[in-house]
C-alpha cells in the first residue's frame, strides 16, 4: 500500500470513520435525536409491541420503546470503551516506556507482572474485581482499563527497546538530556501511532467486555441504560420478542465493527507490519 | 535440554504462585460474606460465630494462606461453603465438560481458519478473498454471548433443530451408549459453533499472512518449476509450513478458549468451569473460586510450556539459540 494514496481511498478507513463517527454523534446528540426518559415505564397497552410504524424498533417489557434505549445505550458503550481504554493506554504506555528504557530490573519487573496476568484468562479477573463490590459504570471502567494494560505495555517495550538504539535517542542522551525528557520528547512522539493503532483496537474489545458484564447484571445498573442489560432482559422473550435481543445485540456489532475497521484501516496506513491483537471479552 | 525444561517449570510454578495469591488476597479483601449465603436468618450471632470459627474463616489471612496452600500442594481444595461437597469433586466434575467443549471448538476453529486462509491466498484480493474477510471480521466484531443467544433463537426455539441448554436429554441415562454419544454431540453443536465462530479468524489471518509469505519462498518456485499443481503446492507444500506454528504453538491460545468458555457456559447452560467458577464468585464461595482460579492457572500454563516444547521440538533453530542463550 502507499502512503500516498489519500486517506478517503481506503475502504476500511472510510466505512470505520463514518460508522464511529456517526454513532459519536448519536451518543452526544441522544437528547435531542430521542427525547424523552429512556428509563420511564411505558403504558401498560405499550408492553411488548412487535416493531410498527408508531415504534420503529418494539417496546419492551415494561413498554419502553426500544430505539429509545438503543440510542441511549449508545452513550453507555462509547463512554465505557473510551474511558478504560484510555486507564489502559496510560498504565500500559508508562510500563512499557519504564520497561523499554529504565534499568534492567525494572524491565524485567514489569515483564514478569505482565507475564502473571497475561497467564489467566482476563474474564474471570474482570469477574472476580467486578464482583467484588455493588456493581457500577466506575467500576467496569476501571476495572478493564486495569485489566487490559498488560499487551500495550508489551507493544511500548518492544518499540522503545528499538528506538531507544537510534541515533537520534543516543544523540538526544548524548545532549545530557535527563531520560524522562528523553523518553517523553524524544522515544514517546515516535511511538504514538503504534499507541494509536493499539488504542482503536482495545475500544471494540472493551465495548464487547462491558456488554458481557451488563448482560451479566454486573455493569450499568437501571436507570441507566446498557445494550448489554437491554439483551438480558430480552432472553426471557427470544420468540415472542425477538426484536428486544436482535436490535441491541446489532448495535453492539456494528460499534465494534466500526472500531476494528478503523484500527485496521490506521494500522495499515501507520505502521505498515500490521499487528495481531488476541481478543478478549 | 533438561536444564531449560527445569528452569522453565521452576519459572511456571512461581508464576502460579504469584496469581493464585494476588486471587487470594483480592478475594479476601473484598466485602461479602460467604456467610451471608449459607445461613439462615434464624443463626444467632453466636451461631454465626461457631460456624465462622469451624470453616477456619476468623483467623488471619496469611495463616488462611499458608492453609490453603498446603492443602492445594496435596490435592485438596477444602469444602465448598455454599455447596455442601468438596470444592475438589465439584471442579473435577465441571472440567471434562470445559475441556470437552474447548477442544471441540478449537478443532471447528482450526478448521474454519484453515478454509478461510486458502480461499484467500489461492487468489489475494478476488472476490472470494474479501468477502471472506469482510465475514470474518464482523463475526469477530460480535458479542459471542449474543451470537449464542440469536443461535438458540433460530436454531433451538424456532426450527427446533438443536437443544437450547445443558449437555444431556433428561432421558439420557435411560440411552444406550450410542445414543447417549450423539445426544451429546446433539448438545455440543450451538455452544462449539459459537465458540468457533467468534474465534477463527485471528487465526485465519496469521495462517494467510504466513501462507502468503512461504508463497513467495524459493522452495515454493523450486516446486511450481518441477510442474506441480498449483494445488499440490499450496496444500502439500506451502500449508504444511504455515500450519506448524499454529500447531505446536496451540497451547497458547488456552487462555482464550477458556475465556470464551466462560460466556459460552453461561449462554448454553452448560455445566462447566466457567458456570462453576461464575457462581463460586457470586457466593463468596472461597475453596471453589481459589480451586477454578488454580485450575484454569495451571492449564493455561501447563499449555504455553507445552507449546515451547513442541515449537523447540519443531524447529531446530529455536533449540540452538535458545541453548546458547541459556
Amino acid at each position: 500500500m502507499t502512503a500516498a494514496a489519500p486517506w478517503w481511498g481506503d475502504r476500511r478507513l472510510r466505512s470505520g470513520l463514518i460508522i464511529t463517527l456517526g454513532l459519536g454523534a448519536v451518543a452526544g446528540l441522544a437528547p435531542v435525536i430521542a427525547p424523552g426518559d429512556p428509563a420511564a415505564l411505558g403504558a401498560a397497552a405499550d408492553r411488548l409491541l412487535s416493531p410498527s410504524g408508531s415504534h420503529l424498533l418494539g417496546t419492551d417489557v415494561l413498554g419502553r420503546d426500544v430505539l429509545l434505549r438503543l440510542v441511549h445505550g449508545a452513550r453507555v458503550s462509547l463512554l465505557v470503551g473510551w474511558v478504560s481504554v484510555v486507564v489502559a493506554i496510560l498504565v500500559g504506555t508508562t510500563a512499557g516506556l519504564a520497561a523499554g528504557l529504565g534499568p534492567r530490573w525494572l524491565d524485567r519487573l514489569l515483564m514478569n507482572i505482565t507475564d502473571v496476568f497475561l497467564a489467566f484468562p482476563r474474564i474471570f479477573l474482570i469477574l472476580l474485581l467486578v464482583s467484588l463490590t455493588t456493581p457500577s459504570l466506575l467500576l467496569v471502567m476501571v476495572v478493564l482499563g486495569l485489566t487490559g494494560w498488560m499487551p500495550v505495555a508489551r507493544l511500548v517495550r518492544a518499540e522503545a527497546l528499538s528506538l531507544r538504539e537510534r541515533d537520534f535517542v543516543a544523540a538526544a542522551r548524548g545532549l545530557g538530556l535527563t531520560p524522562m525528557t528523553v523518553a517523553l520528547r524524544h522515544v514517546l512522539p515516535n511511538l504514538l501511532p503504534t499507541v494509536l493503532v493499539a488504542a482503536t483496537l482495545r475500544i471494540g474489545g472493551a465495548i464487547l467486555a462491558e456488554s458481557f458484564l451488563s448482560f451479566l447484571g454486573l455493569g450499568a445498573q437501571e436507570p441507566a441504560v446498557s445494550w448489554g442489560s437491554m439483551i438480558q432482559m430480552g432472553r426471557d422473550h427470544l420468540l415472542d420478542g425477538w426484536w428486544l435481543t436482535t436490535f441491541p445485540g446489532l448495535a453492539i456489532a456494528l460499534t465494534v465493527l466500526g472500531y476494528n475497521l478503523l484500527g485496521e484501516g490506521l494500522g495499515q496506513r501507520l505502521n505498515p507490519r500490521g499487528q495481531g491483537e488476541g481478543r478478549d471479552g | 535440554m533438561i536444564f531449560w525444561l527445569a528452569r522453565r517449570v521452576a519459572v511456571a510454578a512461581v508464576l502460579v504462585f504469584v496469581l493464585m495469591s494476588a486471587v487470594f488476597f483480592i478475594v479476601r479483601l473484598a466485602p461479602g460474606d460467604p456467610l451471608d449465603r449459607v445461613v439462615q436468618d434464624e443463626f444467632s450471632a453466636a451461631d454465626r460465630a461457631l460456624l465462622r470459627d469451624h470453616l477456619g474463616l476468623d483467623e488471619s489471612l496469611p495463616k488462611q494462606y499458608v492453609h490453603w496452600l498446603g492443602a492445594a500442594v496435596r490435592g485438596d481444595f477444602g469444602a465448598s461453603l455454599a455447596q455442601q461437597r468438596p470444592a475438589g469433586t465439584i471442579i473435577a466434575e465441571a472440567l471434562p465438560a470445559t475441556l470437552l467443549l474447548t477442544l471441540t471448538a478449537y478443532l471447528l476453529h482450526l478448521l474454519l481458519a484453515v478454509g478461510a486462509a486458502l480461499v484467500g491466498a489461492i487468489r489475494p484480493a478476488g472476490a472470494w478473498d474479501k468477502t471472506v474477510q469482510g465475514v470474518g471480521l464482523t463475526l469477530y466484531s460480535l458479542p459471542a454471548f449474543w451470537l449464542g443467544l440469536m443461535l438458540i433463537m433460530l436454531l433451538s426455539r424456532k426450527l427446533g433443530w438443536f437443544p437450547a441448554a445443558g449437555m444431556h436429554a433428561p432421558d439420557a441415562p435411560f440411552m444406550g451408549w450410542w445414543a447417549r454419544q450423539g445426544d451429546l454431540f446433539h448438545h455440543l453443536v450451538l455452544p462449539v459453533t459459537t465458540l468457533a465462530l467468534g474465534t477463527f479468524m485471528g487465526t485465519a489471518r496469521y495462517l494467510r499472512a504466513a501462507l502468503d509469505e512461504i508463497l513467495g519462498q524459493d522452495y515454493i518456485l523450486a516446486a511450481r518449476a518441477r510442474g506441480l499443481s498449483e494445488r499440490r503446492v499450496i496444500l502439500g507444500h506451502a500449508l504444511r509450513g504455515a500450519l506448524l506454528p499454529v500447531i505446536t504453538l496451540a497451547g497458547l491460545s488456552l487462555p482464550f478458549l477458556l475465556g470464551g468458555a466462560v460466556v459460552v457456559e453461561v449462554v448454553f447452560g452448560w455445566p462447566g468451569m466457567g458456570r462453576v467458577a461464575i457462581e463460586a464468585i457470586w457466593a463468596r464461595d472461597y475453596p471453589v473460586i481459589m480451586g477454578t482460579a488454580l485450575v484454569s492457572a495451571v492449564t493455561v500454563v501447563t499449555g504455553s510450556l507445552l507449546a515451547d516444547l513442541m515449537y523447540r521440538w519443531a524447529d531446530p533453530r529455536v533449540r540452538l539459540t535458545g541453548r546458547e542463550s541459556a
